[in-house]
């Protein structure tokens, strides 16, 4: 009877005999994220396929954020600002070795136009097809259109992806990577398409696998079955850091942790008032004590990754309640006997509504519940549904909200900023946004920004919008989230998207 | 079958192994039809009653959370017809139950039934696998404690089973992970695809159930090594093996065949959270996502097929004790 060490140097030699060695181009590449898969459709899982490689859309966007050409080698705007023309790029054949033409392009943004999606904020009139460009017909002028095609909900499919009534019936794109298998909820593969238009990857196969447990995720991570593993459990990170197979990557994405404020309740209505709320939140301490990174801590609306709306403000600011309780007694709140502010005998009572699906979202309301109780403020948490929010927005009811919103749908945030703090005076503010405020100028800069496609002007006025609403405070930040992933040590050239439009894939090799 | 039988247990007949089916298969067939209608009414009503907007969870499920806004939940509530009043919506499903049509996910907009077809396949295979690997080790082991009550094997393997059952199946996962993916780094964590990715969310399961059945067999063991007639047929001068073989056997397997009916409950319960642990699609991973995005026809096709999944594994636990056991064959 051999022993079990005999036993198992056999097993290891066998194993080493029969799998042939792995060139390094050939070693398949492993993602391992959160999301799951619900389908081919881009409208539901776009973001996936074009994270991975899979599908492009007609802009793309470089490491700087700026916009560059895609599928869509030019792009011109006529005088008048109501007609785009996006003339397509030579040479490109989808995965199913048909050329990619005019019409297939206007056809799968018809279909995107049709679903929720981003097209939806564009005032589009039409999507026509003139010689080998796809021309866009706009109500009213609207800059940002570029911006919105390079949202995966736009991403351009062969016709033969589409089934009767525009439904995906498969993923037939012209990414770097063909698709080779479909596994929904929770799988897909793809290898290297031999016709890319651009230089082929490093990488010849790629996998993707949807892991929705923290604790799964870092454990792939660490027994070497995932290459690539997003979005760490903050418990997780301690231990993989110490793993030197890996290497550990964080960057702030711009999802933002925000406070909306119902400007139009009497204890909310000042300005000041907003402000003290703001100054007394000590971000740091829930940045390093709830989210576990100290970075993560946001004293203003939009991060760096925004480029020309990031103020660039100290994210040390802050947490300081003994100012925030003088500029409220200057409004005239002072405190009763059990400590809490009152003006003309009402006590400052407010609810905060907040949901679980983020579950670090009712965290971080208990925590200003908390540190607000310091500046005698009583303040409710109410854990709700996230219809709550816009329910209570509609029909006046919220108080306070605290939500994630995302202003890096695409690389121009004016789409959700719009959304949020433009659109119709008489009904300012957006169901995640403002409410019951209103700015002209804002409002003027912003329409500026719609129909004027100068960029000089533009980031002039994009950091002017983002100090006023830093001023005003119709939402107030408390935090960005942070994409973290741990990334096999053998491989080179990874780095996270803060946009996450892509994996960058491309840029991978492997050193062994 | 029947002469095998008759030279083995002498010369009494015994009755035929349909004789008596009617009486196991009828009950259980109108249970099956009271299930299914008690599951979707029951759930239809539940996910109703679940607080917040169904419009703005379908569309979070379809779209992802950072895409959902009020007009999209419009868009949504108008596609489905969410308005509807709720007496409508529930006669029109079960109009549609009664044709078999379980209709389409709210998230996907995929027919329920591929979508279930799909999972169930991975589910089923994860839960005969686990069966199976609690069988080879649950039961013997318990024959083999309950042939010495008391000695050595009895005594640690009542103690490994206590630790076992009480161990959640999470946190068993995790540990197994640990063991044999990163310090062994013997299997995959997680995933699905290869068979090796069978073995860990497999044994999880298996190791709950073995705790048990090892108990329960180790328990009608001693009953049995007890009982009259095993002592008689010892007396009578059969050998340790033969009795056992002759006289232990299906008496013992008895009592461990119908505890499988209520494993099935362990079983069912331990693969949902089997299956998120380590990222399995199959049927109680779905049904976990389904509810979260309020996609009603999918939680009710997934609840339906979990309850007739439980009633059709009892009747086969039925007809698998009919078998073994003449006396259930009486008229």
């Amino acid at each position: 009877m051999p022993s079990p060490r005999r036993l198992l140097a056999g097993l290891a030699l066998a194993t080493t005999l029969i799998s042939p060695p792995l060139l390094a181009e050939s070693r398949p590449l492993a993602v391992v994220a959160p999301w799951e898969i619900t389908g081919s459709d881009p409208a539901t899982s776009g973001y996936i396929f074009g994270r991975m490689g899979i599908a492009e859309t007609l802009v793309e966007v470089d490491a700087e954020g700026r916009l560059t050409p895609g599928l869509a080698s030019d792009w011109v705007v006529d005088g008048a600002g109501l007609s785009w023309r996006f003339e397509l790029r030579d040479g490109v054949v989808f995965h199913d070795g048909t050329p990619l033409t005019a019409e297939a392009a206007a056809d799968s943004l018809r279909h995107a136009w049709a679903k929720p999606g981003m097209l939806d904020s564009a005032p589009i009139t039409a999507i026509e097809v003139d010689g080998d460009a796809v021309v866009i017909s706009l109500e009213a002028p609207f800059a940002p259109l570029p911006a919105l095609l390079t949202h995966s909900t736009t991403q351009i499919l062969a016709p033969a992806a589409y089934a009767d009534g525009g439904r995906v019936e498969a993923m037939i794109a012209t990414g770097p990577y063909r698709l080779t298998e479909l596994a929904p909820p929770q799988r897909l593969s793809a290898e290297r398409f031999a016709d890319y238009w651009d230089a082929a990857p490093a990488i010849e196969a790629v996998s993707y696998l949807a892991v929705g447990r923290g604790e799964t995720r870092a454990l792939m991570a660490e027994s070497g079955d995932a290459d690539i593993v997003f979005t760490l459990d903050p418990a997780s990170r301690g231990r993989l850091a110490r793993d030197e197979g890996l290497a550990l990557h964080a960057e702030p994405l711009p999802r933002t942790i925000v406070l909306k404020v119902n400007a139009g309740h009497p204890f909310l209505a000042e300005e000041a008032a907003r402000r003290a709320l703001s100054q007394a939140i000590d971000r740091r301490g829930i940045a390093a004590g709830l989210l576990r990174d100290p970075e993560a801590a946001a004293p203003e609306l939009f991060p760096a990754s925004l480029g020309p709306w990031h103020l660039g403000l100290d994210g040390e600011a802050g947490g300081d309640p003994t100012s925030a309780r003088a500029s409220l007694e200057a409004l005239g709140w002072q405190a009763n006997d059990r400590g809490v502010l009152e003006r003309d005998g009402t006590p400052f009572r407010l609810t905060l509504t907040t949901f679980a699906d983020r579950p670090e979202l009712p965290l971080v309301a208990t925590a200003l519940q908390d540190q607000w109780r310091e500046l005698g403020i009583d303040l409710e948490v109410a854990v709700s549904n996230a219809s709550a929010i816009p329910s209570g927005h509609r029909d006046g009811s919220l108080e306070l909200g605290l939500a994630a919103r995302n202003y890096g749908l695409v690389p121009d945030p004016l789409g959700t900023v719009l959304e949020d703090f433009g659109g119709d005076p008489a009904q300012p503010g957006g169901d995640w946004g403002a409410m019951h405020w209103s700015d002209a100028e804002v409002s003027a800069w912003l329409d500026t920004l719609r129909q004027d496609a100068d960029p000089e002007l533009g980031e002039e006025l994009a950091g002017r919008v983002a100090a006023r609403l830093n001023r005003a405070m119709p939402v107030i930040p408390v935090a960005w989230y942070q994409q973290t992933a741990a990334v096999n040590a053998e491989l080179e050239g990874f780095s996270i998207d803060p946009l996450e439009r892509s994996y960058r894939l491309e840029a991978l090799t492997w050193t062994q | 079958m029947d002469a095998i039988n008759a030279r083995r247990f002498g010369s009494r007949r015994f009755p035929a192994l349909g004789a008596g089916l009617g009486r196991v298969l009828l009950p259980r067939l109108l249970q099956a039809g009271l299930v299914a209608w008690l599951v979707g009414t029951l759930t239809f009503v539940l996910t109703r009653t679940l607080p917040g907007d169904m419009a703005y969870r379908i569309a979070a499920g379809r779209y992802g959370h950072d895409m959902v806004d009020g007009a999209a939940a419009e868009a949504v509530r108008t596609e489905l017809a969410l308005d509807q009043p709720a007496l409508l919506a529930y006669l029109s499903w079960l109009g549609d139950l009664l044709r078999l049509d379980l209709g389409r996910s709210l998230v996907s907009g995929a027919p329920v039934i591929e979508e279930l077809g799909h999972l169930l396949g991975h589910s089923l295979g994860l839960a005969a696998v686990a069966l199976l690997l609690s069988l080879l080790l649950g039961p013997p082991l318990g024959l083999a404690a309950g042939l010495r009550p008391g000695g050595a094997l009895d005594r640690v393997s009542e103690a490994v089973a206590s630790l076992l059952r009480a161990l959640p199946p999470f946190a068993l996962g995790l540990l197994l992970i640990l063991l044999f993916s990163v310090s062994l780094g013997w299997l995959p964590a997680a995933g699905h695809g290869r068979s090796a990715h069978f073995v860990l969310p497999a044994l999880t399961l298996a190791l709950a159930l073995a705790a048990v059945s090892s108990r329960v067999a180790r328990h009608a063991m001693v009953e049995v090594s007890g009982s009259a007639y095993y002592a008689f047929s010892r007396t009578k001068g059969l050998g340790e093996r033969l009795s056992f073989l002759r006289h232990g056997l299906r008496n013992v397997a008895l009592p461990i065949v119908a505890y499988l009916g209520v494993q099935f409950v362990t079983l069912i319960e331990g693969v949902v959270v089997v299956e998120t642990l380590f990222a399995w699609p199959g049927i109680g991973h779905a049904l976990v996502h389904a509810i979260v995005a309020r996609d009603l026809p999918m939680i009710q096709g997934t609840a339906l097929l979990m309850g007739l999944l439980f009633v059709a594994l009892n009747t086969g636990v039925d007809l698998f004790c009919h078998g073994l056991d003449p006396r259930r064959r009486q008229p």
